[in-house]
């Protein structure tokens, strides 16, 4: 018997008013791996996210994430997840030990000062624990940021553009803990990018949206060889400019 | 601790340790609540000359004052908190955590009556040597269930507050310092809730305000306690906070189905 998936979407829908941001998407994230949602702006990737944590209701179908069904059972698996976006921060007059402390106290991590030192020697934070959030660099405040999604050691991460706004060292250095936290965790992730480069490194399934839908999925090895590209950017460049399909 | 402990007293401390840092802001929460004392005292000061019932009963004033503002600081220590969230851009982080929506109020309640202690206790202790008033004195035992019952009564005002914000945005935010205000003139603070005109007096009935108000000139002019006017206090505060809870309720899932939890902030 195969384990359980991660996370099952079906028919999930999300309308704002006469807008569909997100239209009949259904896709399956296997348990340990690693998925990226993959689309221009506007494709949907952070609406897609925010429903699969609770923060969003849908409009229609079904989420279940580590067996729970979402958002109606969502504190049995909320202990087991974290996120990660650009669109939310942590308080920045708090201290980077404080932030961290605060968030062990929510996910109830046991011997929180015990997991904090061991994430500031993984992810180089010790220099600058005690300096509040709001005087670091915005590298530090990355790794400060991927600390905090990793302080209940989550088996499922869910990242918004983890990358966004990094220059390619600090990048590259927190795609390593990603794969390194993956690694020994059995971890699944799954992050929305438009960082081509990324997705090949990470993923090894992608979920190809474009205007609320599924276009397309695959392996990055799989899609680019299906598309005869020599890249995932050329594959998504020839997703992204294809005319849109008329209904009807 | 069990769970639902810890989540509170993280979400305590994670406003504890922005109180702790910042001695300008633990100076502001008392600063306030002195300077409305100071004038009151003043005020009480010029009118005992004049006023035989002032001159009876000296705290009259003072006690009035210092107990509107501990409705009105509990109220704004429920609404700046949930605020400073918002401004942080951090409520997402706190509702994908395991952090029930009840675990976030009981916080947040909790926060807020540090902040009134520090803010409106400060206020009380300078009145002893400023005025030679010590409220503890003047109300005696009743003192303790006055300042409950609006504690209540600010909580449940806060959390409404926090609710309409979440729903309306940071744009609606002067709510908080703004609309408990509307209930003052009301609450009959400094006069009598007879003294309303008669179509106001039912509305005055409905807010626990008035009945503390009402209780506090008893024990200080009367001399008596009455403890049927505490309990109307009680009985409109389960009133006052199952609408707040409602509409916290309502407003949150509101919130949730047009993605408001994800995209707030400054």
């Amino acid at each position: 018997m195969s384990p359980r998936p991660a996370i099952v979407a079906r028919d999930l829908t999300k309308r704002f008013g006469a807008v569909e941001a997100v239209a009949g998407l259904s896709f399956v994230v296997p348990p340990g791996s690693t998925t990226a949602l993959l689309g221009a702006n506007g494709a949907g990737k952070t609406t897609t996210l925010a429903m699969l944590l609770g923060l969003l209701a849908p409009s229609a179908g079904a989420i279940e994430v580590l067996g729970a069904r979402m958002p109606d059972e969502r504190y049995r698996a909320l202990a087991r997840i974290n996120f990660s976006s650009p669109y939310v921060d942590l308080p920045l007059r708090l201290t980077v030990r404080q932030n961290l402390l605060v968030h062990a106290g929510l996910y109830g991590v046991p011997r929180p000062a015990e997991r904090i030192a061991r994430l500031a020697a993984e992810l180089d934070l010790a220099p600058f624990l005690d300096r509040p959030t709001g005087r670091l660099s915005a590298g530090q405040k990355t790794r400060v940021a991927l600390a905090k999604a990793l302080v209940n050691e989550p088996e499922l991460l869910l990242l918004d553009e983890p990358t966004a706004s990094l220059d390619p060292d600090t990048a590259d250095q927190l795609r390593g803990w990603l794969e390194r936290y993956r690694a020994a965790r059995g971890a699944t992730i799954l992050l929305a990018s438009h960082n081509m480069a990324e997705v090949e490194r990470l993923a090894d399934h992608v979920l190809m949206l474009k205007r609320g839908r599924l276009v397309d999925e695959g392996s990055p090895a799989g899609l680019i060889a299906r598309y005869g590209r020599n890249d995932l950017e050329e594959v998504f460049l020839e997703i992204a400019r294809r005319p849109a399909e008329v209904p009807g | 601790m069990s769970g639902s402990l810890r989540r509170i007293h993280a979400v305590v401390m994670r406003h504890v340790y922005v109180l702790r840092s910042s001695v300008p802001r633990l100076l502001e929460l008392v600063y306030w609540p002195t300077v409305q004392m100071v004038l009151w005292g003043m005020i009480t000061k010029f009118v005992a000359t004049e006023s035989s019932l002032v001159a009876t009963a000296g705290g009259l004033f003072l006690a009035a004052v210092l107990l509107w503002d501990t409705l009105f600081r509990c109220q704004l220590g429920v609404s700046l908190t949930f605020l400073e969230e918002m401004w942080s851009r951090h409520l997402g982080h706190l509702f994908i955590s395991p952090l029930r929506p009840h675990e976030l109020v009981l916080g947040m309640y909790l926060v807020s009556l540090i902040r009134t202690l520090i803010g409106v206790g400060g206020a009380a202790l300078l009145a002893i040597p400023l005025f030679d008033f010590w409220i503890g004195a003047a109300l005696g035992p009743a003192l303790v269930a006055f300042f409950a019952a609006m504690v209540v009564f600010g909580w449940a005002m806060g959390l409404m507050i926090a609710a309409m914000v979440l729903r309306l945005g940071l744009a609606a935010e002067s709510l908080a310092w703004g609309f408990v205000f509307l209930l003052q003139p009301l609450s009959g603070v400094f006069y009598p809730v007879a003294t309303l005109p008669g179509f106001l007096q039912p509305l005055a009935w409905m807010l626990p305000s008035a009945w503390v108000f009402e209780g506090m000139r008893e024990v200080l002019l009367e001399g008596r306690f009455d403890a049927g006017l505490l309990a109307g206090a009680f009985l409109a505060n389960l009133v006052w906070l199952a609408v707040a809870a409602v509409v916290f309720v309502v407003l949150f899932r509101q919130a949730r189905d047009r993605g408001l939890l994800l995209q707030v902030g400054e």
